[in-house]
């Protein structure tokens, strides 16, 4: 299949293990690690780490949308998707995720009415067909989605629509990524950037990591070669001693960004002063809400949100599988009672989160099965 | 529900200092894996407060309600298998018996509608027990408002495939629900068959060294149907596989001796059969992404929606556990039929790493393929 094929070929991945193989210092031991869950999900689904020297050990990321959301705005979202007429939206992976007494399924099957969409633009159709219900988008998601949720406000605006509104818990990578940087707990030789978020805020905003923290940075595709490639990009640095941001997913990612779509969101939203994550605490300026000038579509201006801050449960170690402290293995609870069926911590739920990825695909001995020869003088 | 969850939680971090107490084990990483092991034998327990679209899935949370409610309950020699069929023995005669409901939405798909489905469904479910179906019963459960002409046009599609697979509808019930309880038409049929050979199939019998084998390409129920609900934009040549199977099966019993298992690969996918052959007979299972038959359209779909063909429904495609020095007569005896054209061994059954099923990829790597806890959600980005 097109498109698709060319960046899974094993004859490829073989080459390129096998350089950078070579470019590991004898006895050096890397820690590269994957910002975005769509990255972790192709490292496991395809089974990659085989291609990697032992020397090389990857680290998930707090880049997965889900994962970081916390248990609080879950129980924000539930109650108002549990009001009379109203109908909530939501993104699929979203729907498993546990707030404090259930997740959007448990809520479904109480009655509360929360349908699935692949576009926030789907939920301008349900508003349309329903006009005696409020229609309440949950918007989650990185900069790869907030445009999406940015043009939809503004297509309600348009029309005129007066019952959709959006619950916002977009958030930005550049202060997670920071946090993680300033995180005393941690040892990261370089940074795979993600690769979608690039497409829209472009690779400029990395600069401060490779110039400010000398730690190297190279935007990756997903498919499995791309995810090797940057690999190998990240270790010629290391090798040579550069840290840059390096660009490797150009068939996609612009160099200073999409600026349709961050002018869309510039409209749209502004900064929070604060916004809490999951496992990381709050974080400044780290997520989005909508403008006052788009109040009439801001679920949070619009209707009483209870605000309710819940700890997250003792026994999750969600934070420091985010900050790549702890494998997901190394957690107390992983694998017995947090399982992908009764996830108690939301790196368990989307398919992106690391511990979900490596329950689902990696709990194995792993055997290297690609032998790779190293010629070494 | 909290406090619920407090108990089993509590209960996992008492097992996880036991096991940091004893620390003689050398490889944490192997513990890990032990106590994912030990979790898993428990006895399974529901822990919703309420049935969830996960329990219709065909997942983990579809097998933990059977088990836990319903196994539970009516407890029997007979339905501990699981099988798709239940094996009786009636004056000195072999019988099978199956079940199974019909809700799919829409009713009418292209290759397909609700009424072959149901004969199809249940004619499959017969055939892989290794029985000869020959009867049916069909239960419709109507809306107010449904269309007279759709159902007569589901139920002539029933009687074609009836004609078509040799079995008759001999009984039947009708019940109407008012408008909004219920999805315009469910149907359940049952099918009885006749054993006419002394094969001991099953799951549990398959053992290492045996070919897996499926009859054709993967998923294509399932992505046709997920498109024909036109809330993807997404359009595709595509039709259901919906088909009898029972000529095909018929073939593949007379001529290879050495078939251990045959599963009709339905709700869960490939993926989700060779999760239970691996539990049920305690044995490791390998298959090779790139021998796996998937129509283009199917993988593009699926690409596109993050899902795996694994893991989608088939309604005429058979998986079949078979000796492996049999395999090339198996797959020769498959192919021989219209419907087993594309017939291909995707792996093997091994010794390794029992009650997991390992892929593959194409891609070079190896990874795991489990139960999918319930529907296939579609990733954000």
């Amino acid at each position: 299949m097109r498109f698709v094929d060319e960046f899974r070929s094993a004859e490829k991945a073989r080459a390129l293990a096998a350089r950078i193989t070579e470019l590991c210092e004898p006895g050096r031991q890397y820690k590269l690690m994957e910002v975005c869950g769509g990255h972790t999900h192709t490292i496991y689904k395809h089974g990659l780490e085989d291609y990697l020297p032992e020397a090389i050990t990857l680290v998930h990321g707090p880049g997965c949308p889900v994962c970081v959301i916390p248990m609080g705005r879950v129980d924000d979202a539930i109650h108002l998707a549990s009001q009379p007429d109203t109908i909530m939206t939501s993104f699929g992976d979203m729907m498993r995720v546990p707030g404090s007494h259930g997740s959007f399924f448990d809520a479904k099957a109480n009655g509360t009415d929360i349908r699935m969409v692949y576009s926030p633009l789907d939920s301008l159709k349900i508003a349309r067909q329903n006009p005696g219900k409020r229609v309440v988008f949950m918007a989650i998601g990185f900069e790869t989605t907030t445009p999406s949720t940015a043009m939809t406000v503004l297509r309600a605006k348009a029309e005129g629509l007066e019952n959709f509104s959006v619950f916002c818990n977009h958030v930005t990578i550049i202060p997670a990524i920071k946090a993680i940087l300033d995180s005393p707990d941690l040892r990261l030789d370089g940074f795979i950037g993600p690769g979608h978020v690039s497409t829209v805020i472009g690779c400029r905003p990395y600069e401060f990591i490779a110039a400010g923290y000398g730690k190297p940075v190279v935007v990756a595709g997903f498919e499995p070669l791309d995810i090797l490639q940057s690999i190998y990009m990240l270790m010629r640095q290391l090798s040579e001693g550069r840290s840059e941001v390096e660009n490797q997913y150009t068939r996609v990612v612009p160099w200073d960004g999409n600026l349709a779509a961050l002018t869309a969101i510039n409209q749209v939203m502004e900064l929070r002063p604060y916004f809490e994550w999951r496992g990381l605490g709050f974080i400044t300026h780290s997520a989005m809400r909508l403008r006052d000038g788009f109040r009439a579509f801001d679920a949070e201006a619009l209707f009483e949100v209870p605000g309710v801050r819940v700890a997250d449960p003792k026994a999750c170690q969600c934070g420091e599988v985010l900050k790549g402290v702890l494998k997901p293995w190394e957690c107390k609870v992983f694998g017995t009672a947090c399982t992908p069926e009764t996830p108690i911590g939301t790196c368990m739920v989307s398919p992106e989160g690391a511990c979900a990825a490596y329950y689902n695909y990696g709990r194995m001995n792993r055997h290297r099965v690609v032998e790779v020869e190293v010629s070494r003088p | 529900m909290s406090d619920r969850r407090a108990s089993w939680v509590d209960e996992a971090l008492r097992e996880h200092e036991e096991h940091a107490a004893a620390g003689a084990v050398s490889d944490r990483e192997q513990q890990v894996l032990d106590r994912i092991d030990r979790a898993r034998r428990r006895r399974p327990r529901i822990r919703e407060e309420r049935i969830t679209m996960s329990h219709g899935a065909g997942g983990k949370a579809s097998r933990t309600l059977t088990e836990a409610v319903f196994l539970d309950a009516f407890r029997n020699p007979l339905l501990e298998p699981l099988e798709d069929a239940a094996l009786l023995q009636v004056n000195g005669s072999r019988l099978a018996l199956t079940t199974d409901s019909y809700v799919v939405s829409p009713l009418f798909f292209p290759g397909g509608n609700i009424g072959d489905l149901a004969v199809n469904g249940t004619v499959n479910d017969l055939s892989v027990a290794g029985a000869t179906p020959l009867y049916l019963s069909a239960g419709f459960v109507l809306e107010e408002g449904l269309p007279v002409a759709d159902l007569t046009a589901i139920v002539a599609s029933m009687q074609a495939a009836a004609a078509a697979a040799g079995v008759q509808v001999v009984t039947g019930d009708t019940k109407v629900v008012e408008r909004g309880k219920a999805d315009g038409c469910y149907i359940n049929t049952a099918g009885v068959g006749v054993v006419e050979h002394d094969l001991a199939l099953g799951a549990a019998t398959a053992r290492p060294g045996d070919a897996v084998i499926v009859s054709g390409p993967v998923g294509d129920h399932g992505v046709t149907i997920m498109l024909a609900r036109g809330e993807l934009d997404i359009e595709a040549d595509l039709s259901s596989d919906t088909a009898p199977m029972n000529g095909m099966i018929a073939g593949l019993l007379a001529a290879v001796p050495g078939v251990r298992a045959m599963r009709d690969a339905t709700r869960g996918g490939v993926a989700t059969i060779l999760n239970e052959v691996a539990v049920a007979a305690g044995v490791g299972v390998m298959v090779e992404e790139d021998q796996i038959p998937v129509r283009t359209q199917v993988r593009g779909a699926a690409e596109l929606l993050g899902i795996d063909p694994m893991y989608v429904a088939c309604e005429g495609r058979l998986v079949a556990i078979v000796d492996g020095q049999q395999s090339d007569l198996a797959v020769a005896a498959l192919r021989a039929d219209p419907l087993g054209e594309q017939a291909a061994v995707i792996g093997r059954v091994t010794a390794d790493q029992p009650g997991i099923v390992l892929l593959k990829t194409a891609f070079g790597g190896t990874r795991i393929v489990d139960l999918l806890v319930g529907d296939p959600l579609p990733r954000i980005c």
